[in-house]
């Protein structure tokens, strides 16, 4: 379908098109890509986090030209952007906040997944995909953070890949192996500094995929509901991607905020300190985006316990697609399902808050019951409520679902053909 | 069943988020209060430096903190950048030739001394860290180039760190070269108290010469240096949110326009 057999209305585009088959490729794809017309604003955290990865590549290309990768010159060279390079306070300040709008972004769309039942069938695959892109991100992000060389870069560091070292027999092996010698020094820097270049374009290609498998099936939608026909749907262009636009912008102006007004909002003192391997900083915290996993590990009495506890956070969510046997998809249905979901999100905001707090007393006791809420629901709760559970009736289609919001008086199933036959509406 | 098991699990998160919020924060007898906030010209959305205030800083930073502190990010050329103290480019020639600076290798080889240029960054006072703590018997006194980002309350902090030195509180012990001061963590620093007696800097305007005058200029001083685009940062930050605010509205009518006579 894709390819030749689209006709422009330009002999020049077909001619091209029949020896460079794309252009009919992105008007299928990305032009007149049927598009459920009940989406929410949840569903343009997709095109946001484009842009977030498109945005961090660019700066961050840019900032490599006038970083220096080495201990003794990465904190001043890190300074050097911030004083001498034109724009390279603004370019850094982007890069920086940029990250944690990123993770932003990618909660809240993990979230509206969890929420929509965006995991099941026939979408496993692709929310799968997603999880890697999350595990990329992550990696990519700790050694985003190592290259500035301030305190809290070499110590969070040592922290983290000192975790390894809790594996029995090779544990030790394995550190000194991501160290390049025997602490965190010059090569932990450079090997960081290759990755953290390298990862995002990883990240690009596992995005690529993850788009291709949203083709595959299709968007899901609020309600659940597949597409039955035609009148569900409206075309990609210029429907969906002027509101991810809008989207968009609105999500920029949160980010500029940040960019131009509290650049170091979320930012730790201690790493405008130049690292320091003699003095060890009071209290080591991970950027906020790690803290719930950080409040995982720290719940464990055992380090080794802890360590697969953290991983086993993130590694759940592959086999989410398995463990949730309710039918239904969106939450929307699911009175039960649905106030599960929302305990959850306060549980992965109060580990947060916790990870941030340091590991002794009551704050260890409510990591460990939070904890056990954040493995319940994957592991207890979704199994067996939608066993239990008695959903709410589904409407038929999203057209009807549609009508039922409206009323059903505008006669919006006719509407969509029409507004896409119609081209004085499309500006 | 399922009900009881949601109100256990909702009642043990209540329970968790009470604990969070009304565990009382430890305070041991060496933390420091946080210090008051006070107005500076460069806070909130629109602030600028003020640059009298600056020169007065940099003034203040020349007499009372050079001798031990340096601020290896620095060059005597950024005195006379826009959005800082811009001191004109002669008064910053005149202060950087103040200072002696080592360069070479000349043609024979040797290294020798001339006085500093705009160029140079600024002076140095120790040759390495270890000659330092050797000076001051162990205690090192850190590079001020970022120093307002690299501690909590930046300025603030500073300020009151600066007019923070009291008598030590009876039953309070103080090694000798310590002193006591009421907003450093543990409240024993190395650092003996710059600012003693006002007057002891002369400014150059008619401000007062006070003490609280020197540690609140300096502080600025201080946060200039370690965010000398502040200025640029907010005016280019005011024109990114009004077009980001006028497009989103834009967008917005578009949108609507666009998704009218589509049923969503």
């Amino acid at each position: 379908m894709a390819g030749q057999s689209y006709q422009f209305k330009s002999p020049v585009m077909n001619w091209l098109e029949s020896r460079l088959p794309i252009f009919g490729m992105v008007q299928k794809e990305f032009v007149a890509f049927p598009t459920p017309k009940n989406l929410n604003y949840f569903w343009t955290f997709g095109a946001i986090l484009t842009f977030c990865l498109i945005t961090q590549i660019i700066t961050g290309i840019v900032l490599a030209m006038h970083y220096t990768p080495h201990v003794d010159h990465a904190f001043d060279s890190v300074e050097h952007i911030m004083r001498d390079v034109n724009y390279g306070w603004l370019l850094r300040y982007v890069h920086m906040n940029g990250a944690s709008m990123f993770f932003v972004a990618v909660y809240i769309h993990m979230m509206r997944g969890l929420y929509y039942g965006s995991y099941k069938a026939p979408r496993e695959v692709l929310w799968m995909l997603g999880v890697i892109i999350l595990i990329l991100m992550m990696a990519t992000a700790f050694m985003g953070y190592v290259l500035p060389w301030g305190q809290m870069s070499f110590w969070g560091a040592t922290v983290i890949t000192n975790l390894f070292s809790a594996l029995p027999f090779v544990g030790p092996t394995i550190v000194e192996w991501l160290w390049g010698g025997f602490s965190v020094d010059n090569p932990t820097l450079n090997r960081f500094f290759s990755l953290h270049f390298l990862l995002p374009f990883a990240i690009l290609g596992v995005v690529i995929l993850h788009i291709i498998a949203l083709h595959a099936s299709g968007n899901g939608n609020p309600t659940g509901v597949e597409v039955k026909s035609e009148k569900d749907t409206v075309p990609f262009h210029p429907y969906a991607t002027m509101k991810d636009l809008f989207a968009l912008v609105c999500f920029l102006i949160v980010f500029m905020l940040f960019v131009f007004y509290a650049p170091q909002f979320k930012f730790h003192p201690d790493n405008y300190i130049p690292a320091n391997p003699l003095v060890t900083p009071p209290h080591i915290v991970p950027e906020w985006y790690f803290l719930p996993f950080y409040a995982i590990l720290r719940a464990v009495p055992d380090k080794l316990g802890g360590v697969l506890l953290m991983f086993g956070a993130i590694a759940v969510l592959f086999v989410l697609p398995w463990l949730d046997t309710s039918k239904i998809r969106s939450a929307s249905y699911r009175p039960i399902y649905r106030q599960f979901f929302w305990v959850f999100v306060l549980v992965c905001i109060g580990l947060g808050y916790l990870g941030a707090m340091p590991a002794e007393g009551g704050y260890v006791i409510a990591a460990r019951i939070l904890t056990l809420y954040y493995f319940a629901f994957f592991l207890v709760i979704m199994p067996l409520v939608g066993i239990w559970e008695k959903p709410r009736p589904l409407p038929r289609s999203i057209s009807e679902s549609v009508l039922g919001k409206h009323g059903g008086v505008s006669g919006g199933g006719a509407q969509p053909a029409g507004a896409t036959a119609s081209p004085e509406k499309r500006g | 069943m399922l009900s009881s098991l949601r109100t256990l699990i909702v009642s043990a998160a209540v329970a968790g988020t009470a604990l969070l919020t009304g565990a009382p924060v430890a305070i041991a007898a060496g933390e420091a209060p946080s210090p008051p906030s006070r107005s500076w010209t460069f806070s909130g959305p629109f602030g600028t430096f003020d640059n009298a205030q600056l020169q007065r800083g940099f003034q203040v930073y020349k007499q009372s903190c050079s001798a031990c502190h340096g601020m290896r990010l620095l060059y005597y050329r950024n005195l006379g950048q826009p959005g800082g103290p811009e001191f004109t480019e002669d008064e910053v020639k005149v202060i950087a030739a103040g200072y002696m600076v080592t360069d070479g290798p000349d043609d024979t080889g040797e290294m020798f001394q001339r006085p500093a240029i705009p160029s140079d960054t600024f002076f140095e006072p120790y040759e390495n860290e270890q000659q330092a703590r050797s000076i001051f018997g162990g205690a090192y006194p850190v590079d001020l180039s970022v120093i307002t980002k690299a501690r909590k309350y930046g300025p603030n902090y500073l300020a009151a760190l600066l007019l923070g030195y009291h008598e030590a509180p009876a039953g309070f012990d103080l090694e000798p070269g310590q002193y006591y001061n009421e907003y450093y963590s543990g409240h024993r620093i190395a650092m003996p108290p710059p600012l003693v007696a006002d007057g002891q800097i002369a400014y150059d305007d008619d401000t007062p010469e006070t003490i609280e005058n020197y540690a609140v200029d300096v502080s600025a001083f201080l946060h200039w240096a370690g965010e000398p685009k502040l200025e640029e940062r907010k005016r280019i930050g005011l024109q990114v949110m009004i077009f980001l605010f006028v497009f989103a509205a834009l967008l917005y009518l578009t949108k609507l326009k666009l998704w009218r006579n589509i049923d969503h």
